[in-house]
Formats: structure tokens, C-alpha cells, sequence
């Protein structure tokens, strides 16, 4: 990279990025902040004199503890983590299959079926919410799991197969074809040779499909109902604001702690995520 | 690697279902079944069903009958829904320019090395990773009309006297939904882009630059052509995501105030769930098809010229 002297590269580089960061990370910020500010300050009006919005000297947990006592988030992060959990294992199952079939076999209207493949991972969900919800109804999935554990797999199937193709397409015919002459079957070269070799692949999409889980509102907020079943985002959004009163302290520190473990997975995977982000687009 | 070999004599004693699985069509289909029984389930047969729910009259616990096209004429006569589909234009167009410009300005300035990088390329995804819905709800708490802390940070800069109601103004309303929007897409742009980047070889820009370009003419005649691919494609996946987008709105605003920034699938949600006209819901909703539909031609288009070069 070219670059002047030192002051060129903190005004044309330094400075632009230290911005970039603080907008970027703000509400963050101001989530924590408020999580743990009592209610007699949180609600000073902004132009109250000795206002000091950005720090707090008396730290509370009476919002956490509200959560925790006057609602049900305990249940709604269970709710959320066992259905992320289990529409991610069956997207991954669905997606690998599938990604490994378009990648790798010669089948008749392979090429179709790739085309369809993409042009779901295309549909976004607010298209179908209506119709599905009635779906749902007559199934007799409404206001249980199922309901979220079955649908969201329409987004991340799509989504881990596309990812997966590109994994499969990568590793080289060879490696199959040894396996083959070795007297492996076709099932056998897939399991035991390919499947392994594209580990990296399946944890990114693993990860990318728990965090799109984990992030989902429209099919949650339709089709469930009792209090019980609700996930983080549905649950913090309909039982801690009651018609015009928003309870903004428990509401930060649900936030808060909702976000804490699709952040920590995201820590740990952070190298797997951004190869999964950057693969999803190469098409 | 465990691999079991099996001799010729052995695979003689395959099951018939193993054996079949020799053949590559039915091993395919076999792969395929899962995914294709799940997504003609959910997308498929929802889909068709939408389309019938749309020429009908149904509404919440009253079936409907057919009706054609009554419902989409209703939809055009109405100023709201023709409000929303401006909306969600404006919405769309002008959310991906700034994400596309702030965007490629933050690769640009990721794309070298520096200590910590690593570290910042972490914390930058924060906002595409945090589930929307909760951190929308960070911003229109630092949005809110009172407690403020954008007012009081501007009336402390002496920028402004008096409150600003963010949320309580149409345009006001619709600019910060348009700011958030581009909060959480950018780092998503900067990091797709940034991999984008790194693909060009620095040595280009090095043989530009001897040849006497300036940084705007390298950038123009070497990065930018060669970062189209992937530009492209950033940019239609995103138009569709925002295009489609629900959630900002219905917590910032809810479509308010007086239905000025509702968006398809906003007004979709409260014509068909919260007033229970399912039909007329399922036709908004579908309105939004033929437009994602251009959208996604002109992508697959697109991808077969690049597989083809």
C-alpha cells in the first residue's frame, strides 16, 4: 500500500476508521449503559441539568432481575437456543445432501434443480408469512416449537446447500475417484472422504445458520402466541412494552443478554463466520 | 481417515438399497429428498396457497370464495398502499447507496495491515451479527423523543435549541429508519467487499502508480472494474433483504406515524395479522413478487455470463 507521512495516514486513514468503529459499536454501548442505570436516572429528560448520559455511578441490576423474576425470558433464551439449535442441525443435514449432490453427481436436471435451489435462497420470508401461517394452522403446529423448528429451515437449507456447493466444488475429483478404486462405495467416498474435508465449510454455515436462527422475528412473532413460547425477540418486543409504556430498562438489559450467545458463538468462530459471509456471495 | 475398503467380492454382498445407491441418479435423489420435501412443504405449496388466498375474500375464522382480482384492484385504489410501494422504493434506493459508498470506503480502509486488525474486523460485524430486533430496539431508545441521547449530544454541541422528535415526524421518522438500515448493512458491505479486495494483486496498483496515476485514478481504472463481481452481487443481495425488510420498521415506528413509513411487508402484517384481512395481507405481500422477481433474473443472469467467461 501506498501511504505519505504521518499525518496523511491519520487523516486519510486513522481518523475515518476510528469513527467508523465508535458509530458502529455506539448502541452497544448504550445497551450496557442503560442496562445497569437505575430508573431515577434513566429517565432525567435529555436537556435536565448535571445530566450525565454516558456513565453511571450507581450500577443496578434491578432491570436484570425483572427480566428474570417479572417475565419469562429465562424460558424465551431456552425457546430460542432449542430451536436455533435444531433447525440449524436440520438445515445442515438438508444443506450438506443436498450441496453435495448439485456439486458433485451427474443426474438429470441437475442444473434445474441448482437454479430452484437459488431461487429460494432468494425468497425472503415476509413474502409467505400469511399464507404460511395458515399452513401452520392446519397442521397443528401453531404456538409450538415445530412451527419455527420446520419453517426456518426454508431459509437456511437454501442458504447452507449454496455454501456447501461451493466447498464440495473446490475439493478435487481425485480424491473421490482413489477412494472409489479402493472399492469404496459411493455412500462410503462421501461420508468417510469428502464429508470430512469439507468440515471448515459445514461449521461456517453451521455458525451463519444459528446467527440467521437466532435473528428470526416475522414467522416467530406470527406463529406463536402464548407467552410461554415465545423467542428472545418476539418476547422482549410484545411483554415489555404495554401499549405506549416502554420498560426501557428491562428492555436494554433483555437485549443485552439476548445477544450474548449469538456473540459468544460468533467470538469463538469468528475466522469461519467471515469465510461463510464471503463464500455466500461468490456465486 | 477411517476408510473401509471393500473388495469387489464384498460389495457383491451390498444391501439392494446400498447397492442402488451406486447409481448416481438415485444416490441424488436420495440427497435431494430432504431438502426438497421441506422446502416444497414451506415455499412451494405456501406459495401456491398465497396465490389463491389473494383471489379470495378470506378473512380471520371466515372462509373465503373466489373473487379474482378484486383484491389487488382494492390495494391500488389504496393511498396507503401506494405510499408504501414509494416508501419501499425510497427506502431501498437510498439505504443501498450509502451502505455501497460507506461500505467500500471502510474495506478500503481495512485493506492493509495494521496492528489490531484483526480485532477490529471482529468488532465491525458486530451489527450484522446482533439480531436485528434487539438492536433496533438500542436505537429507538437513543431515538426517543425525551431521553434522547442524539439530542442531547447535538444540543450540547450547540447544534440545536430545541427537541428534535425523531419518530414523531413522517420524514425525520423514515431518515432514521433509512440510518439504522445502513448501520447494520455496512459492515456486511465492508467485509464481502474487503474479501473482494484482497483478491486484487497489490502489484497492479503498484505498475499504475509508476505509470503516474493519481490514488482517485488508481482506484477508478484498476479497484474499481475489477471489484464489480462482487459489488454486484453484494448489492442484489442486500436490495432483496431491504426490499423485504420487516422487522426495523414494525419496531421503530410500526409503520407509523399516520402509516407514512410503512414498507410491504409492514403493511402486509397490518392488514392481514393485526386486522385479520388475510387476503388482502396475502396480496400485498405477493405485490412484492414480480419486483423481486426482476431482481433475481437479472442476478442469475448475471452469474451465468461470469460462469461462461
Amino acid at each position: 500500500m501506498i501511504e505519505g507521512a504521518l499525518w496523511r495516514r491519520w487523516v486519510f486513514y486513522n481518523i475515518p476508521l476510528i469513527l467508523f468503529v465508535f458509530v458502529l459499536l455506539f448502541p452497544f454501548y448504550w445497551m450496557i449503559v442503560t442496562t445497569f442505570r437505575p430508573d431515577g436516572e434513566l429517565y432525567l429528560p435529555w436537556n435536565a441539568p448535571n445530566y450525565m448520559p454516558f456513565w453511571t455511578n450507581n450500577p443496578t441490576f434491578e432491570h436484570i432481575l425483572y427480566l428474570f423474576e417479572e417475565t419469562n425470558f429465562a424460558r424465551w433464551m431456552l425457546n430460542t437456543m432449542f430451536i436455533a439449535l435444531v433447525s440449524t442441525v436440520i438445515s445442515l443435514f438438508c444443506g450438506v445432501l443436498a450441496g453435495y449432490a448439485l456439486a458433485r453427481l451427474n443426474f438429470p436436471y441437475a442444473g434445474g434443480m441448482g437454479t430452484a435451489i437459488f431461487i429460494t435462497y432468494l425468497v425472503p420470508q415476509t413474502l409467505l408469512f400469511i399464507p404460511l401461517a395458515e399452513i401452520i394452522r392446519n397442521f397443528q403446529l401453531g404456538d409450538t416449537p415445530w412451527a419455527l423448528i420446520l419453517t426456518y429451515p426454508t431459509f437456511l437449507i437454501p442458504f447452507c446447500t449454496w455454501l456447501m456447493m461451493g466447498y464440495f466444488k473446490a475439493i478435487p475429483k481425485e480424491l473421490e475417484e482413489c477412494a472409489r478404486i479402493d472399492g469404496a462405495s459411493r455412500w462410503k467416498a462421501m461420508v468417510y472422504i469428502i464429508i470430512p474435508v469439507a468440515v471448515p465449510g459445514i461449521l461456517s454455515s453451521g455458525i451463519i445458520a444459528f446467527t440467521l436462527s437466532w435473528n428470526e422475528f416475522i414467522y416467530a412473532l406470527v406463529f406463536l402466541s402464548s407467552p410461554d413460547q415465545k423467542t428472545v425477540p418476539v418476547g422482549v418486543t410484545s411483554e415489555l412494552i404495554r401499549g405506549d409504556v416502554f420498560f426501557w430498562g428491562p428492555l436494554m438489559a433483555g437485549a443485552l443478554l439476548g445477544s450474548i450467545p449469538v456473540a459468544i458463538v460468533y467470538s469463538f468462530f469468528v475466522e469461519h463466520y467471515v469465510a461463510g459471509l464471503t463464500g455466500s456471495v461468490k456465486g | 481417515m477411517a476408510v473401509t475398503a471393500l473388495s469387489a467380492a464384498e460389495s457383491k454382498r451390498l444391501s439392494p438399497r446400498l447397492r442402488k445407491l451406486e447409481d448416481e441418479r438415485w444416490l441424488a435423489m436420495a440427497l435431494l429428498a430432504p431438502t426438497a420435501i421441506l422446502l416444497g412443504l414451506f415455499i412451494a405449496y405456501p406459495f401456491f396457497e398465497g396465490v389463491l388466498l389473494s383471489l379470495s375474500s378470506t378473512r380471520v375464522g371466515e372462509p373465503g370464495h373466489f373473487v379474482g382480482l378484486k383484491n389487488f384492484y382494492k390495494i391500488w385504489d389504496d393511498s396507503i398502499f401506494r405510499h408504501t410501494v414509494w416508501n419501499t422504493f425510497y427506502y431501498t434506493a437510498v439505504t443501498t447507496v450509502f451502505k455501497l459508498a460507506l461500505g467500500l470506503w471502510l474495506a478500503i480502509l481495512l485493506n492493509r495491515h495494521f496492528r489490531g486488525k484483526a480485532i477490529i474486523r471482529a468488532f465491525i460485524l458486530l451489527p450484522f451479527i446482533i439480531p436485528t430486533v434487539l438492536s433496533t430496539f438500542a436505537w429507538k431508545w437513543m431515538f426517543d423523543p425525551t431521553f434522547s441521547v442524539i439530542n442531547w449530544t447535538l444540543f450540547q454541541l450547540g447544534l440545536i435549541t430545541t427537541r428534535i422528535n425523531w419518530l414523531g415526524d413522517p420524514d425525520l421518522a423514515m431518515t432514521s429508519i433509512i440510518i439504522i438500515n445502513i448501520w447494520r448493512g455496512v459492515p456486511f458491505f465492508a467485509i464481502t467487499l474487503l474479501a473482494g479486495l484482497q483478491t486484487i494483486s497489490p502489484e497492479l496498483h503498484e505498475a499504475a502508480a509508476i505509470d503516474g496515476a493519481r490514488p482517485w485514478q488508481r482506484f477508478w481504472h484498476v479497484t474499481w472494474p475489477l471489484l464489480m463481481p462482487v459489488t454486484l452481487v453484494v448489492v442484489l443481495f442486500s436490495v432483496i433483504q431491504t426490499f423485504a425488510d420487516f422487522q426495523l420498521v414494525y419496531v421503530m415506528t410500526g409503520g407509523g406515524p399516520a402509516n407514512a413509513t410503512h414498507l410491504f411487508a409492514t403493511y402486509a402484517y397490518q392488514l392481514g395479522i393485526g386486522t385479520g384481512l388475510l387476503s388482502e395481507g396475502a396480496a400485498i405481500s405477493l405485490a412484492m413478487f414480480p419486483f423481486l422477481f426482476i431482481i433475481v433474473v437479472v442476478q442469475l443472469l448475471y452469474i451465468r455470463r461470469v460462469e461462461t467467461r
